[in-house]
């Protein structure tokens, strides 16, 4: 199996990208509810990781 | 409500028929329990999300957990990261089967390719619950 190099960016978007997807199918009832929390989850996860990112990039110095 | 009622509901527990096969099939192949339950479309995009997970965390060569005691701290993590690996089912006993050993070693790949294999498991768990809750009829 071929071995994979990813960003840290990379990665933690593919994990929010699944994780996003899995949350929404499994936690809501219609497929419009489904959709809309998986892409708010999706975003939260985005802004979770740029904020966290840029903490501690100014945190470090 | 009458301390009947309160005891008619808590001995109402589905039988085991009813969401074991579900349950069961979901853990061994992503997205499985939902075929069965004639979920295509969400059973699909279950199997799709996880296996994806797992694959990647294979090509990042993340590591498998063995259950290890030990302090607090070490059981919680090697106990809880061998059930999260162990909750992808197949994906899993076929990489071990074929042999995939990867040593614990540094670097933020190689990491992000064990929360990779771990999380690939956690969400077949709540794929697992969401199956279940289907069979149970208490979603449809």
């Amino acid at each position: 199996m071929p071995k994979m190099n990813l960003s840290h960016f990379e990665a933690a978007v593919l994990f929010a990208l699944f994780a996003s997807i899995v949350l929404g199918v499994v936690t809501k009832r219609t497929d419009n509810e489904r959709l809309r929390y998986g892409v708010r989850t999706f975003v939260y996860f985005i802004v979770a990781l740029i904020g966290l990112g840029w903490l501690m990039y100014l945190g470090h110095g | 409500m009458s301390a009947k009622q309160v005891k008619e509901e808590k001995v109402d527990t589905p039988p085991l028929s009813a969401w074991a096969p579900a349950v069961g099939l979901g853990w061994l192949i992503p997205g499985g329990g939902h075929f069965l339950l004639k979920r295509p479309g969400r059973g699909g995009l279950l199997f799709f999300c996880v296996f994806s997970m797992f694959i990647l965390g294979l090509m990042m060569r993340g590591a498998m957990f063995q259950p290890q005691t030990g302090d607090i701290l070490t059981t919680i993590i090697y106990c809880g990261g061998f059930i999260g690996d162990l909750a992808s089912g197949l994906l899993y006993l076929l990489a071990t089967w074929l042999g995939y050993n990867q040593p614990d070693v540094a670097g933020h790949v190689h990491d992000y390719g064990t929360k990779f294999l771990v999380a690939a498991g956690l969400l077949n768990i709540l794929a697992m619950v969401d199956a279940y809750e289907i069979a149970v009829r208490k979603k449809d």
